[in-house]
Formats: C-alpha cells, structure tokens, sequence
C-alpha cells in the first residue's frame, strides 16, 4: 500500500459516507436513522455524514424487507458505489423479512441480493444500536476492495470502479 | 424546450422511495407523473393468511410513523364485528397514544419541512423535541416506534402514573409555544419559503376527497374526530383549527395550531383518566360478518374494511390511507410551480408511501 492509500484509508476511517436507501419497508427504521442524525444521538460526531448520491457513499444503509418494486434500484445503487465500500441491514426486515416474510413481493432477504457486512437486529432498531452498527461497518471497510493494499483506491472511487487498460 | 425531470425514487428530500416524473418548461413545471411501487409489500395479502391476534401484529407494521393508529383502527373494525365492548380507561390509554404519535408525527413533518426549506437549525430544534415525546411513549409502551399498545377488546399496558405524563405533556407544550411555534408562525424567512407555493383550492381539495391537515389547509372542516367521535374523543373539548389559504404556509400553520390542540386534548384525557379495567377477555371470537372502522391519523382519514368467515383468518382486510387520498394532489400543486419547490410541495402534505403501497 502505498502513502497516497494509507492517507486515504486513514481519512476514510473517521468520516464514512452514508447512502441511506428503503427497500420497500414501513419506514420505522427510517425515522430511527433520522433520529440518529438529529441531537441526541447525533452520528455526525463520528464524522459519518449523509450524502444524497450513492456515488460519493461508503456505507449503504438499507432498511426494508426488499421488494420486488424496489429490488433492481438496490441493485443498481449498489453497483454505483466504488470501493471499498459496506452494507448495513438495519433491522430485520433486511435480514429476514419479519412480519412480510412470505409474502410474493418480497424479494429478500437482503443477503441473497447483495453481501452485508453488518446485522443491526430490532424492530426498529434504537438508534444507539444503529449509530454501534456503521461504527462496525467503518471498521470493516479496511479490509475490503481498495483498501487491502492493490492500489488505486482513490483512483477507482473516482472513475466509478472503472478499469484503465 | 420542454424536457421530463425525474424525482426519485432514491432523492435525499424524501425518506421513503418514490418517482415523480415532472414535465418542465424552463424551469416551471407543466405537469408530474407519480409512481408508487417500492413499498407494496402485500400487507393486505399477508393479513388473509394469518389469525387475528397476528394480524394485529402485521398490521402495526403497514407504517412506522403512524403504527398506533392502524393497529388501533384495525382492532376496532373487530371489536365491532366481534361485538365488544371496550373499558372507559382503555379509551382514554388509546386516545392517549394516539393523541401523543400525533405530537411524534407532527414534530417529525416540521422538522422535515425544515430541513427542506434549508432551515437546519429548526430542523434539530424540532428533533431534539421530539426525541422528548419518544421518551413519554417508550416510557409507556417500551418501545420508541411500534408501541403494540393495541388488542382485540382493549390495550395491552397501563398508564401508572397519568399524572406524571401530564406534567410532561405540559412542558412540551411550553417548549413547543416558545421554540418551535414562533418560528413556524411569524419567521420571515419560512414565510417566504412557503406562502403561495402549492395553492390547492377548497373546491378542488373537495372534488378529489382530500383529508386531515391538507384540507383543513384549503378551508375543508373535515376531521374524523369531530365527524364521527371514536374512543374518548366525544367527552374531550377541542377544536379543529382551519385555514383558507391552501398553500404550503397554510398546512404549516394548520398543523403547528392542531399540534397545540393536541397537547390539551393530552392534558384533558390524562386529568380525566377513569379506574376500572384495560381489556375485556383474552381471546375473543370473531364471528362471520364484515365491519368498517375510521380515525383521525395524523395525516389524515385511514379507513379499514374487515371481512370475517368465521374462520381463525380474515377473509378480506382493505386498508385506506389518508397518503393513498392526498398523493395525487401533489400532480395538481406543482402544476405551474417552480422546480425547486417541488420537494417541498411534495412534503407539505406529508405523504406516507408505505402507507399508500403497503
């Protein structure tokens, strides 16, 4: 790894940039995530900030159970973050379905979509325990993509994930 | 040149997914397309295919702002099918809840609305208030957005302690008249943003059924509460505040006065709280027969149609949102509005899409 990369991953770790996206669900957690941006809890302390393109995102935060209505935006969104980049499942909607599971609309659970990296369990989760889940999220971003000493970190955050030749 | 805009479905101004396709020329807009699809998750398919004591479960979970008052409407569609009847305190808890998720509601939208105008400040003023009202109903229920205070026949937990809520209820009050409401009420700054953006006239709010703040905004006097008077709401002096306007200043204003309105239906049904039981027996039969049951949600008239055969399940649940009513006004408010305060037009009538797709 080199200067320019370990300078990069350093910043990165003390601002993660969230993309919050709801995949079709009864909006519980979204009111949580919002208290978590409001004084109380205030996440922004740690830096994290809420950002409205998924392309200038780190961290996607998906609540919901995954509908069919909704699967193929989640798909793309994903795709138009560049690495390295996480997922957090907040609450069980996105982890098992919860009370929707069953349904034919629903088209998760979130992990045969795309990889999630860190479960925050509740119905809706309190927003302490969602402000713990991105900070386990920031942990895990070193590990991943660009961060893991290949190089061109910042490079493929900026082409959006494209190769040169 | 005229060219399509589109809104959505991921857009940082609004919380849950939606698509709005705008027609513009220049930068005014001619006409808008709404598309609701990414929340339907077959809420009213699942309830045909679980019991009624599940069901109630599910049906909490249709939306998270307003979770109490579904559950709530939904156990009284039963209770008239069933034939039960429901103890005095048990009203007044349910009127309680369902009168402090307003309070939670109605600070949520402000401080949203805030937040869209560019007003950060009020924003967190709003929410930092808010998270106060969040401890009263976690203090009641455990739990901060699903409060499962509602069943079959009655509630699930008791207020112990009303008098100690009261007192909090009226400090709220306190902090909402000196923080919140003379900001919303008097600032220049949010006048400008809001007045005559918007406008949606009485006759057309009539014409297209619109209900709760967006037409009592526009000069319609229709609130469930007063039309119909459900659980305690008959016994309790309150009035339903009007406005003529119509636009986007009009719903602020409409929805801070009823916010404040509130807070003394809060203080009146906690001061009068009756002793006696929460909840008639355990479990209750529900006979063959259908039953229709309406409240006053926080945005507005939400309708359920319950359908019984007898059965362990439902035959048939139709749930009406107030969004599913309000929704297609937006289409009739942005025409001729300026692109920029589309968003904020938007979320004046404070739409619910999980609600409108369940």
């Amino acid at each position: 790894m080199g200067v320019f990369d370990r300078l990069v991953a350093r910043s990165r770790r003390r601002s993660p940039w969230l993309f919050r996206l709801n995949s079709g669900g009864c909006n519980g957690c979204d009111i949580e995530f919002s208290a978590c941006l409001a004084p109380r809890y205030d996440v922004e302390q740690t830096g994290a900030l809420v950002v409205g393109s998924a392309r200038h995102a780190d961290i996607l935060c998906v609540t919901g159970p995954v509908t069919r209505g909704a699967r193929a935006s989640l798909e793309t969104i994903f795709a138009q973050i560049g690495e390295p980049k996480a997922v957090v499942a907040v609450g069980n909607c996105p982890a098992s379905g919860d009370v929707f599971a069953g349904s034919p609309e629903i088209a998760g659970p979130l992990d045969r979509i795309v990889p999630v990296d860190v479960f925050i369990p509740g119905c809706p989760p309190r927003p302490g325990d969602i402000v713990a889940g991105i900070a386990r999220a920031v942990a895990a971003l070193p590990g991943k993509g660009a961060g893991n000493g290949k190089g061109n970190g910042i490079r493929k955050k900026m082409t959006g994930g494209a190769r040169r030749a | 040149m005229s060219y399509t805009v589109p809104l959505g479905p991921y857009h940082p101004a609004l919380e849950e997914p939606c698509r709005i396709d705008l027609d513009c020329e220049g930068e005014t807009v001619r006409g808008a397309e709404i598309r609701l699809k990414f929340n339907f998750r077959g809420v009213e398919w699942l309830a045909e295919r679980k019991n009624f004591i599940q069901a109630v479960a599910l049906i909490e979970r249709v939306c998270g702002i307003c979770s109490n008052v579904h559950a709530m409407t939904f156990c009284r569609a039963l209770e008239t099918l069933a034939g039960v009847d429901v103890p005095e305190r048990a009203r007044h808890i349910r009127l309680v809840v369902a009168e402090l998720e307003r309070v939670t509601s109605h600070l949520l939208w402000t401080g949203l609305a805030a937040e869209i105008m560019g007003f950060q400040t009020l924003f967190m003023a709003c929410f930092a208030l808010r998270e106060r009202a969040m401890d009263v109903l976690e203090g009641l229920s455990g739990n901060r957005v699903n409060y499962g205070m509602n069943r079959v026949g009655g509630v699930t937990r008791d207020i112990a302690d009303p008098g100690a809520i009261r007192s909090e209820v009226l400090r709220l009050r306190e902090e909402t008249l000196k923080k919140i409401a003379p900001v919303f009420l008097d600032d220049r700054t949010v006048r400008a943003r809001c007045a005559g953006i918007g406008v949606l006239s009485g006759d057309l709010a009539r014409a297209w059924g619109a209900v709760g703040p967006t037409a009592r905004a526009s000069g319609v006097p229709q609130d469930i509460r007063k039309a119909a008077p459900y659980e305690a709401y008959g016994r309790l002096d309150f009035h339903v505040p009007l406005e003529t306007a119509g636009d986007v200043n009009a719903r602020v204003v409409v929805r801070l006065l009823e916010l404040i309105e509130t807070y003394g239906l809060l203080e009146q049904a906690l001061g009068t709280m009756p002793g006696g039981p929460l909840a008639g027996p355990e479990f209750v039969e529900i006979p063959a027969g259908e039953a229709t049951a309406r409240s006053e949600a926080p945005r507005g008239e939400c309708f359920y149609y319950v359908a019984a055969g007898g059965a362990e399940a439902p035959l048939r649940v139709k749930i009406r949102t107030p969004s599913f009513v309000n929704m297609p006004l937006v289409a009739a408010m942005v025409r001729g509005a300026n692109l920029a305060d589309v968003p904020l037009i938007n979320a004046s009538i404070d739409p619910c899409y999980s609600c409108t797709c369940r």
